[in-house]
């Protein structure tokens, strides 16, 4: 999960790492009113989880509370690049002598963690990885052992920090990884870090991504989901605890397994391509037990999507057994009864495979079409969505 | 030959006592895989009838490896355990240790992949993987153990399920060994050792190789193939209609800005000489081709 701006500035103040005030604000008056308690010249920010704001128009200066809420009214509502902008935050300004980098991440690619740490900020990292390589550290981090302050002080030595401020950027990025494991974060990045005109180092901007699979140790996180931003289908499919994520095409798809899904709507896609480029219409995943009412939850969200024209089943039968998936179906068309309304073509395969194409051969229900192979079972369901 | 896996290993389940590690357990056994007791902290001593074969339970992996000889194993227990589950397996020094679990922490994994690197003496396959099966000898995990029989080609996965449909797709010919590696962003056996592991196999013919969305593995496994092996590899890469920023069941199928994409992948494989096939049996006929000469 990415956090906004405001999010990370909060969770950066828990732990300590060094922000200025911050509120975030819904409307111009709530603005107005966080703009007036900071007293001085603030930043209004767009928060939307995209870079490019403001280049966008999305961040602006104002001199005090009245211009903040002339600002906020400006950008509330604003589109960035497809996300509209639902919250402001109201920042503190700050006078900035100097702008840097920092950052702590998940490194797939060595399977570690990553500091990133430069003296050149506040552009994109790609920009100082290009424009200044010499000046920007990459070290690994072993999780057993974690950033002392002695690693720290090297590492930002070796991003290009002079004596002047090293310690106190070494200081941050202790707190940084503090943050990093106690969150459970899989990225936290500081773009800009700054030293303000009196020699103090803030985290002026702040990008953090949470790891979902840790939600069970952290009750917390669960607060900061942006529900305004979660499709309602998505919002759906979560309450039922159903793997799904809403695509723009017309076959509604099913499946078992992240990776099956993944290709099925690859091959239900290159099928489209031959009917006017039909496209998949979501992902569901409804993983190993396929229950009915598994079924059943899947197959009506998939149906209450109005952009779906037809829906395609893939099962290869694993652990699940295909006769529980033929019946699962046909329990689940029951009670769905008149809801359901679109075709629905069913590929089975794999462990007991002859049983369940058995059951929904016998079953006949109007709306099911049943084929032997993925690759025509997906070329049936963009034809049906084409027509 | 089969890689990592053979009759000679003796497997013990951590979870065992669990609703899935005693599903598992059973299936394994019925498969043949040699199972000599299960790791349950807390419950040491109690023995477990599974369809009648009496298996014992022990208080850590390192009591079951003195007791009966165990060499690898295989872990079921639930998220919040599981790091130090994988941690007692890794001071038994244990040579393999597969990790089915899903939806481990990454900062746990993290941990005890650098843990099991600093000693050394583990290799770990997963988190978040269906398990290895050698057919006729071995299976450890949760793939289906009658869709195929022992053969020549060798198989490497990150999906559980396009495992079992490419093993489907592919009974006819049978397979030395088929790797499940996992679809989290941090994974212990990557591509590139099973790649490794095939290539120095000698009676695996010919490999399959299939990624997904998400980092950069399939890049590297190109990379590795150019340089290192020379027995034909096809591969498969899925998630091409997969939108930027969104987490595809996988916790590591994910597209971020233009990097992890399926045509990139694709790209990278081509350009080291892999044929890949825009389908799943289309990957199936190219190798096919390629045994049938």
């Amino acid at each position: 999960m990415d956090l906004f701006e405001y999010q990370a500035r909060d969770l950066f103040e828990a732990h300590g790492v060094p922000v200025l005030k911050g509120a975030v604000a819904t409307t111009p008056e709530a603005a107005f009113t966080a703009a007036e308690s900071m007293g001085g010249r603030v930043v209004v920010k767009a928060q939307v989880k995209v870079g490019g704001r403001g280049k966008a128009g999305g961040v602006k200066l104002a001199e005090n509370a009245e211009a903040a809420r002339e600002k906020a009214k400006a950008i509330l509502g604003m589109d960035i690049k497809g996300h509209t902008v639902h919250k402001v935050m109201i920042a503190q300004a700050a006078p900035i002598e100097s702008e840097y980098y920092l950052a702590i991440l998940l490194d797939r690619t060595n399977r570690s963690f990553l500091v990133m740490a430069s003296v050149s900020g506040g552009m994109e990292i790609e920009e100082v990885a290009h424009k200044t390589p010499e000046k920007l550290a990459k070290v690994n981090i072993n999780p057993n052992i974690g950033i002392s302050q002695e690693l720290a002080l090297e590492i930002v030595r070796k991003g290009g920090f002079g004596p002047d401020v090293d310690r106190a950027v070494a200081d941050v990025l202790v707190t940084l990884w503090k943050t990093f494991v106690a969150e459970d974060a899989t990225l936290v990045e500081v773009n800009p870090l700054v030293k303000t005109s009196d020699g103090k180092i803030i985290a002026l901007d702040g990008k953090v991504t949470l790891d979902d699979s840790a939600i069970f140790r952290h009750a917390d996180h669960e607060a900061l989901v942006d529900h305004d931003a979660t499709d309602p289908l998505e919002a759906l499919a979560k309450a039922k605890d159903l793997n799904y994520v809403k695509l723009d095409g017309e076959v509604g798809i099913i499946g078992n397994g992240a990776g099956l899904v993944m290709s099925t709507l690859d091959v239900v896609a290159y099928a489209g391509e031959k009917f006017g480029g039909v496209k998949p219409a979501n992902f569901l995943d409804i993983g190993g037990g396929a229950s009915a009412q598994v079924m059943a939850d899947g197959l009506s969200i998939i149906l209450g999507d109005p952009a779906v024209k037809s829906v395609f089943v893939n099962v290869f039968g694993g652990i699940t057994a295909c006769d529980a998936v033929a019946n699962g179906i046909v329990q689940a068309l029951e009670m769905l009864g008149a809801k359901a309304t679109k075709p629905i073509v069913v590929r089975l395969d794999g462990n007991n495979v002859i049983e369940g194409r058995r059951i929904l051969n016998a079953a006949a229900h109007p709306l099911v079409e049943q084929l032997d192979t993925m690759d025509g079972a997906a070329s049936r369901a963009a034809e049906l969505a084409a027509k | 030959m089969a890689i990592f896996l053979n009759k000679e290993s003796k497997v013990i389940v951590q979870g065992m006592t669990g609703s899935e590690g005693s599903k598992h357990t059973k299936r394994m056994l019925a498969a043949g895989t040699k199972i000599i007791g299960g790791v349950t902290p807390g419950k040491g001593g109690q023995a477990v009838d599974i369809d009648g074969t009496m298996l014992p339970v022990f208080n850590s992996v390192s009591e079951a490896v003195a007791a009966t000889g165990a060499n690898a194993s295989v872990v079921f227990v639930p998220p919040k355990f599981a790091k130090a589950a994988v941690i007692d397996a890794v001071d038994a020094k244990l040579p393999l240790v597969v990790v089915i679990t899903e939806g481990i922490p990454v900062h746990d994994t993290a941990a005890f992949f650098a843990y099991a690197q600093s000693k050394g003496t583990t290799r770990l396959i997963g988190p978040n993987c269906p398990g290895l099966i050698s057919p006729g000898l071995s299976n450890v995990g949760i793939i289906p153990a009658d869709i195929t029989g022992p053969g020549k080609i060798g198989l490497v996965s990150k999906s559980g399920t396009l495992t079992y449909q490419m093993m489907y797709e592919l009974r006819d010919f049978g397979f030395t060994t088929a790797v499940g590696i996992g679809g989290d962003p941090i994974i212990g056996t990557t591509h590139i050792d099973c790649l490794r592991a095939f290539q120095d196999d000698p009676e695996t013919e010919a490999i399959v190789m299939i990624g997904e969305i998400g980092g950069d593995a399939e890049e590297r496994a190109a990379a590795f193939i150019k340089e290192y092996v020379t027995k034909p590899v096809v591969g498969y890469v899925a998630g091409f209609t997969a939108p930027e920023g969104k987490t595809m069941g996988h916790a590591g199928a994910i597209v971020s800005g233009s990097s992890g994409t399926a045509a990139g992948k694709k790209d990278a494989l081509e350009a080291a000489g892999v044929k890949v096939g825009k389908t799943p049996s289309e990957t199936a006929a190219i190798m096919r081709a390629i045994l049938k000469g």
